[in-house]
């Protein structure tokens, strides 16, 4: 086995709840306020990983059950993902549908175990999640036709080893149209402003953060480990398809990329910052739109 | 072209989910101005005076002068947004991509050969844009910048077929656009006056089929 | 050739001079000599001696002859009205008789200049020979009639001219995607639009673009002319202008949008089509003459009625092109007919409106006691746009049915028929009503009537003035004489038309 594959998921469990500090620094930034430091998500997992959880009496097995099945999700998912020229340290034709599906099966856990504590909150915040996840797949899906239809139907490595610069000069508004379209669901994913924010607690307006309410804990810990684990594989998706990485030099590649995750969050925060939280019935029309990115995508792609 | 293409899909796409009519105004004239560049890049290779004029009095006519028109006519009128339209602005979109897929049918339905189906499928889905936005929103303005939208469509089937009319005539087809939309913004400042409000939907005075609306009720 | 573009200049020169001169007398004299001179001018270009050759972009053939001369003779009716018309409407602000909301009518130089525009836009859309420039004639007829639409600038002439904007601003647009289509029916060698090189290379054109094109052109331009269901428009604008305005655009715009389908059919019969546009024609027509005999029974608003009468003879004239042979004589015929008819109708309607300060047709008994002429006018008018003899209306009525017959096509026959029986009644009960009825025995309207006659300026509006009479007086003579005579010329043109499309007379 090679060593440099693995190089990418290691960089992505160590680094990635740095990327959310950054988030939150820039966020701060622009607030006019120091912010908390950039590795507090750090100190609060050590923190959670040394208590014990609580769960209560009402509750199954399946909510024990189901930070663990989230979090196993995301490590799988992060061995799927190339960097640049580099493969990944799995790769087979077709990961692709692995990957949305892993995506898929976290989500289905954490609706799960939000729906076996038997709170209404919960229920709500389950019930907004799955009508949005149901909204945001088809942009997904949408974009991944698109790569496939251009690229060859591969594994995820192969396709995004393909994007070069001759690719950007050919067929560039594809991969904008895809990159922007990719990027609102990042968003909408990972409970950004303008889609929920990630901050606070009323409970009526909440999404994600609504269906976690009931961890302590390691459980809590997975739970929040794992969601800066989801932040990442997005950014990954679109700095891959944004950063022509073949052209570069092999030993530049590993840089360049990490710099542009860190871009990426950099404009999440921008993002969060200037952007109000729409009301939850423009949700929808935000999900269509970036929808309808990758549907244009896909047009231009058959009649263009 | 495939740039141009998909900024007009997109800026009608904005103007199926915008309810701000600043913000509609501003897409349509931005439109005007992807118009008026587009003739010109189309024949860039042998580029004469009359596509170069045409370009430039589109972009002046429909990407300035008409929005600036439009726009006093809602600074006079003080309104803001469309309230209320028949179909909410998240179902519009959804149509929005029916219509997308309509477009793209008719466009390789018509099986042209050296057309740029992108751009067609961009001009018909402008097209149908056009007719949803008048069927389905109350304000009198929005029609009459729906039509500008459909006119435009009309325009860039007739750039992508890449028609030779006689430049008189094309000029002609602009100028009667223009003062289409002009007659209409003078209308306006009128159904401004006289019914105080813009809302083409309360326009039932005369009618065979419904009964006109009783005086003094006013939706908010 | 200059005769042609004279007969378009001299209006399209008058009507923007008009906008600029202040003393009304010398407008009112520029707008008279100019509708004198257009009639002038279309006569001697519809003359043999000075025929054009066709493959310009503008050129006379008969069909345009025949339009272009009824075009200018009607508006010379119109501008006769017209000017004792303007002349008595005051100028301050009035009191609206439907509402009682004050209104105040355009500036007379807007109203005679958008006329004379009307009448230069009509012209060179009834002259061209360039489908394109057809096409920017007839947008242009839309612009040029909306500001007439709003002659009096209250809340209903509003409604009908923005509708009349929109409406056929948009269908229009359709037209000219349908002319794109025909450009694509030439496949090769130059692609020029000019009806010359159609017809020239008529038996190489692609069969499939050129039907597509013929139906977005049907479409587009039958909401002009007001096709059912496409004439929603029409009932609005037509009764909501003022009169003799509401007599050009039934009598002559509603021709042009009409002359706008024909070079389109004229080049499907020539490529061999003849039978797929016609059945389309035929259908338009008979749902247009259905609908609107309908809304004619249960109309209550006498212009209303006028308006809808004429999407049923809009109807009459595509179902007699529809079905070709006999049936294109016979409508061009009856667009001659229907022109004078409509146009008298519509300005007698102007004088009782003018007289009772109504449109319902409740209100308004026994005219012909109070407005002798125009109440004999009236009913004189009825018979002949149902097509009673001995009008001439009769004779192409009768020929479009007699053409239906010869091609065995039966039921269109009966519909026609049947549609056709359906308008006269609904009109002879509504006319004969308020022509003859008895004007005093009913208390209720003889208070409203009373109430109206004794008003201020009744005892100005006692007489019929002439200028109000003499032209629908002329063209009820005229609707008469087609009646019982063809002049030699006309059935000439008319035959000459009908053999652009293939069809034969008689």
């Amino acid at each position: 086995m090679k060593i440099m594959p693995w190089a990418l998921p290691l960089a992505a469990w160590i680094l990635a709840p740095l990327m959310l500090g950054i988030i939150n620094r820039v966020k701060a930034f622009f607030a006019g306020r120091r912010g908390p430091s950039v590795w507090q998500l750090y100190y609060d997992l050590f923190k959670l990983l040394r208590k014990a959880s609580v769960y209560s009496r009402s509750t199954s097995p399946v909510i024990r059950v189901g930070p663990a099945v989230v979090l196993a999700c995301m490590i799988l998912a992060t061995l799927l993902l190339p960097w640049g020229g580099l493969a990944a340290p799995t790769t087979f034709t077709g990961d692709i549908i692995l990957l949305a599906y892993l995506l898929g099966l976290a989500r289905f856990a954490t609706v799960l175990a939000a729906l076996d504590t038997g709170s209404s909150f919960e229920g709500m915040g389950a019930s907004r999640e799955v009508q949005f996840a149901a909204l945001a797949e088809p942009s997904f899906f949408l974009g991944m036709l698109v790569l496939v239809l251009h690229f060859g139907f591969s594994g995820l490595s192969n396709m995004v080893a393909g994007i070069s610069l001759e690719t950007w000069q050919t067929s560039g508004v594809l991969l904008i149209l895809v990159a922007c379209s990719w990027f609102v669901l990042l968003l909408a994913e990972n409970c950004r402003i303008p889609v929920d924010d990630p901050n606070t607690h009323l409970e009526l307006t909440m999404i994600h953060e609504v269906m976690v309410l009931d961890y302590g804990g390691p459980d809590l810990a997975y739970v929040l480990y794992a969601a800066s684990l989801k932040m990442w594989i997005f950014a990954a998706l679109v700095v891959n398809l944004l950063v022509p990485m073949r052209s570069l030099a092999p030993w530049l590649q590993a840089p360049v990329f990490l710099a542009g995750i860190v871009l990426v969050m950099v404009l999440v925060g921008i993002v969060e910052s200037i952007v109000a939280r729409l009301r939850l019935q423009q949700v929808p029309k935000i999900l269509i739109g970036s929808a309808l990115l990758s549907l244009i995508a896909l047009i231009v792609r058959l009649v263009g | 072209m495939t740039v141009i293409s998909v900024l007009l899909i997109l800026s009608c796409l904005l103007l199926l989910g915008s309810s701000r009519l600043h913000v509609a105004i501003r897409v349509v004239a931005a439109q005007g101005l992807l118009l008026g560049v587009l003739p010109i890049v189309r024949s860039a290779e042998n580029l004469h005076v009359a596509i170069l004029i045409l370009g430039l009095s589109t972009i002046v006519s429909k990407g300035i002068l008409l929005p600036w028109l439009m726009n006093t006519c809602l600074r006079l009128s003080g309104i803001r947004r469309e309230i209320e339209p028949f179909v909410g602005f998240g179902p519009s979109l959804l149509c929005g991509t029916a219509l997308l897929g309509l477009a793209v049918w008719i466009a390789v339905r018509l099986q042209l050969p050296q057309v740029p189906l992108i751009l067609l499928t961009s001009s018909f889905f402008a097209i149908l844009v056009g007719l949803f936005l008048m069927v389905t929103r109350r304000k009198a303005i929005t029609q009459s910048l729906a039509y500008l939208v459909m006119e435009n469509g009309v325009y860039g089937v007739g750039i992508s077929m890449s028609l030779d009319f006689p430049f008189l005539v094309e000029l002609g087809i602009l100028l009667d656009v223009f003062v289409g939309v002009f007659l209409m913004g003078n209308l306006l400042f009128h159904l401004d006056r006289e019914f105080e409000h813009l809302d083409a939907d309360k326009l039932t005075e005369l009618s065979d089929l419904s009964e006109p609306a009783p005086a003094g009720e006013e939706r908010v | 050739m200059t005769l042609l573009l004279l007969t378009i200049l001299l209006p399209a020169l008058a009507g923007t001079a008009s906008y600029f001169i202040r003393p009304h007398r010398i407008r009112r004299l520029l707008w008279g000599t100019t509708a004198v001179l257009h009639l002038a001018l279309s006569l001697a270009a519809a003359l043999p001696m000075n025929a054009t050759p066709l493959d310009h972009w503008i050129g006379m053939d008969s069909l345009s002859a025949i339009f272009l001369v009824l075009t200018s003779v009607l508006f010379l009716g119109a501008t006769v009205y017209g000017i004792g018309y303007v002349a008595r409407e005051p100028v301050a602000p009035q009191l609206d008789s439907e509402d009682g909301s004050l209104f105040k009518n355009e500036p007379e130089s807007i109203f005679t200049g958008a006329i004379l525009l009307l009448l230069a836009a009509m012209t060179l859309a009834i002259v061209s020979r360039h489908l394109a420039l057809q096409w920017v004639a007839i947008e242009a007829t839309t612009l040029a009639s909306a500001p007439l639409i709003y002659y009096h600038q209250n809340r209903r002439s509003l409604e009908a001219a923005w509708k009349y904007l929109i409406l056929c601003s948009v269908g229009i647009a359709v037209a000219l995607l349908g002319i794109f289509f025909i450009r694509m029916t030439i496949q090769d060698g130059p692609h020029e639009l000019t009806l010359a090189t159609l017809l020239a290379r008529a038996d190489t054109l692609n069969h499939k673009w050129l039907s597509t094109a013929f139906i977005f052109m049907l479409v587009g331009y039958g909401t002009k002319m007001g096709l059912a269901p496409l004439h929603t428009w029409l009932p609005d604008a037509h009764s909501e202008a003022p009169s003799p305005v509401s007599a050009m655009l039934s009598g002559a715009l509603l021709n042009c949008a009409f002359l706008g389908i024909l070079r389109v059919q004229q080049v499907c019969a020539a490529a061999g089509m003849a039978s797929f546009g016609g059945d389309l024609l035929v259908l338009f027509g008979l749902v247009s003459m259905g609908l609107a005999g309908v809304f004619i029974l249960r109309q209550a608003d006498y212009k209303r009625m006028l308006a809808y009468s004429s999407v049923e003879h809009m109807g009459i004239l595509a179902l007699g092109v529809g079905l070709g042979g006999l049936g294109l004589f016979g409508s061009f015929l009856h667009a001659v007919n229907h022109s004078i008819v409509k146009a008298m109708l519509f300005l007698t309607a102007g004088n009782l409106l003018s007289r009772f300060h109504t449109k319902d047709t409740m209100k308004i008994q026994g005219a012909c006691g109070v407005l002798p002429i125009s109440g004999a006018l009236w009913i004189a008018g009825f018979l002949a746009v149902t097509g009673s003899p001995p009008f001439g209306t009769f004779i192409s009525e009768f020929t479009i049915l007699r053409a239906g017959f010869n091609q065995g096509r039966w039921v269109v026959a009966t519909f026609y028929v049947v549609f056709l029986l359906l308008a006269f009644v609904g009109m002879a009960g509504i006319v004969l009503r308020m022509a003859l009825g008895r004007k005093t025995t009913d208390t209720e309207h003889a208070t409203v009537l009373s109430a109206v006659l004794d008003s201020p300026s009744a005892a100005a509006r006692a007489r019929e003035p002439w200028t109000a009479v003499l032209p629908p007086l002329v063209f009820a003579v005229i609707a008469l004489l087609l009646g019982v005579y063809l002049p030699g010329p006309l059935a000439q043109k008319l035959q000459d038309a009908a053999q652009l499309f293939g069809g034969m007379a008689k």
